[in-house]
């Protein structure tokens, strides 16, 4: 379904993604793991088309099209979308008018998905919420908008323990209209992917099944001091 | 033929004429220098004149009422030429509550002068909430000065709220200054859209003058094309254990320009004033969330406009 070539991205002049290739199927939740820094929100970025994060080299391939220059909105037209790490707050703007934007499932029913009492939520004002609760109004969002392909950027951060355990469950639901692309640094979350991708320091350097990838991740990379990426991915290059 | 053009222009500026003509509900309907209606209900009692101008209007709530439902003041120039100078008094007398809703309409102006100067009064243990709600017609052939001077005395709690973000602004000066007394409370909120050569200044102070007064100015202007915005915000803690606060937002597209002057000063070591403005473009986040759902740009632009503006 997404397959990105050797895509290069620099901003101020420095280089943050160093050739990536990536390829998502259809119907799977394929998670994108790393530390802090290597580049993946930037990756998710570039693949929404936001503006400053387009690609100096290489290809975003949609569904056999090249989306590498279309904009935002053509991209969420053709079915993709982004949840963001840290959701807007949007003044004066009720969680009901944000929900109804593009909408194709029920709002309602996309807030009691993510534990959010329609009662409670409907009315009120993005602003107000907590940023735990705007987490998850971005989450009914993608469940609202049904869309092909699904870029949720680190979901997982702002919600507690006992919540994660919902966001899992969601990911699995979502999964049934919707091919995820996660980008997330939590082993657990990546462990109900179908594939994981590790990124460091702006370079893929491990592609597999979860468990190949997060055990490379905890034995390699987490003992790696970030200088070093760049050296561990030579001597570890996949 | 006057009173139902003006009832017109009451709908066209958001409002419902059936609350002007309701029975049990206190009324005044003003075109040009014409009172064509009036209504009073109990609790409250209402002088008006003529003038050659404009009208005088006094406005007093009774000492211990509690007004239920809004008081509805419409004021309107229907002509495309025209000056109205209304001057009004508000007293709100100690004990008392009321809701007042102004409307103020100029459908067709493209040579009008509306000039409102006025006087609010809050005595002690009052409330009073006070929403203007005003539309300029398509044109901008108008020139809006409201200048209001208010006393928000011991205990009292005043709420303001100007609105003109449908249709053109024309030329607006805004004038608002509040005496703040003893443990009073005050919020003014100020929401303007300004479009093609519109010019708009706004100058709003609160002077904390009374031991433990709170106030806030809030102020939402949003502007395009070639429109200009000024807006002075001034909040004085001159009293102790005064808070103040000053939050303002101006949000800029094509040429317009716009500027703010936030003036904060504190006369005692125990008052504490705060101010924060944001000025600037449209925020990137929110314009490329509303674009991932699919809008357009220019419709993810007005979205976060009308949000700002509601």
């Amino acid at each position: 379904m997404l397959t990105v070539k050797d895509l290069v991205l620099e901003r101020e002049g420095r280089r943050i993604l160093h050739g990536v290739n990536l390829a998502v199927n259809e119907g799977e939740i394929h998670a994108i793991i790393g530390p802090n820094g290597s580049g993946k929100s930037t990756l998710a970025y570039a693949l929404m088309g936001c503006r400053g994060y387009e690609p100096t080299e290489g290809n975003i391939i949609f569904n056999d099209t090249d989306i590498t220059k279309l904009s935002i909105t053509e991209r969420a037209k053709i079915g993709i979308t982004l949840a963001w790490q840290e959701p807007a707050r949007f003044e004066g703007l009720t969680v009901n008018n944000y929900l109804s934007l593009g909408k194709k499932n029920g709002v309602k029913e996309a807030l009691e998905m993510v534990n959010l009492n329609p009662e409670r939520y409907l009315n009120r004002s993005i602003e107000t919420l907590s940023g735990g609760e705007r987490k998850r109004v971005e989450l009914a969002s993608i469940v609202t908008l049904k869309p092909k392909l699904a870029i949720l950027d680190e979901p997982d951060s702002g919600i507690d323990f006992v919540s994660l355990n919902d966001l899992l469950e969601l990911m699995i639901e979502l999964k049934k209209d919707t091919t995820v692309l996660l980008i997330t640094h939590r082993e657990e979350v990546a462990a109900i992917s179908d594939r994981v991708t590790l990124l460091c320091d702006g370079y893929v350097v491990k592609d597999g099944t979860p468990s190949e990838v997060t055990k490379y991740f905890r034995d390699v990379c987490k003992v790696c001091p970030s200088e070093k990426y760049s050296e561990v991915r030579m001597e570890h290059e996949v | 033929m006057r009173f139902e053009g003006i009832l017109k222009a009451y709908e066209l500026s958001g409002g419902k004429p059936e609350d002007l003509r309701s029975k049990g509900t206190a009324s005044l309907i003003v075109e040009g220098n014409k009172i064509l209606d009036s209504n009073v209900v109990e609790g409250i009692i209402v002088e008006k004149e003529e003038t050659e101008t404009g009208v005088k209007v006094r406005i007093i709530v009774k000492k211990g009422q509690t007004i239920k439902k809004p008081i509805h003041l419409c004021f309107g120039v229907l002509p495309e030429e025209g000056l109205q100078e209304i001057i009004s008094e508000i007293t709100i007398e100690e004990n008392a509550s009321a809701d007042i809703k102004a409307c103020c309409t100029f459908p067709n102006a493209r040579k009008v002068k509306h000039v409102m100067n006025a006087k609010f009064i809050l005595e002690r243990n009052s409330s009073l909430s006070y929403q203007e709600t005003h539309f300029h017609g398509p044109y901008g052939g108008i020139e809006v000065i409201p200048k209001v001077r208010m006393i928000v005395n011991e205990n009292s709690i005043l709420k303001t709220n100007f609105s003109l973000i449908t249709g053109r602004v024309g030329k607006l000066d805004i004038d608002y200054g509040v005496d703040a007394k003893k443990n009073s409370i005050t919020e003014i909120l100020t929401k303007v859209y300004g479009k093609d050569n519109d010019e708009i200044k706004i100058k709003e102070g609160i002077r904390l003058n009374g031991e433990n007064a709170r106030g806030v100015i809030k102020s939402r202007i949003a502007v395009k094309d070639n429109a200009t915005s000024e807006v002075t915000n001034i909040t004085e803690g001159n009293a102790p254990y005064t808070r103040g606060h000053v939050d303002c937002i101006e949000i800029i597209r094509d040429n317009a320009k716009t500027r703010a002057i936030p003036i904060v000063s504190v006369k005692n070591e125990t008052a504490k004033v705060t101010h924060e403005a944001a000025i600037g473009t449209i925020d990137k986040k929110e314009l490329e969330t509303l674009m991932a759902h699919g809008l357009e740009r220019d419709n993810a632009v007005n979205i976060i406009i009308e949000g700002i503006l509601r």
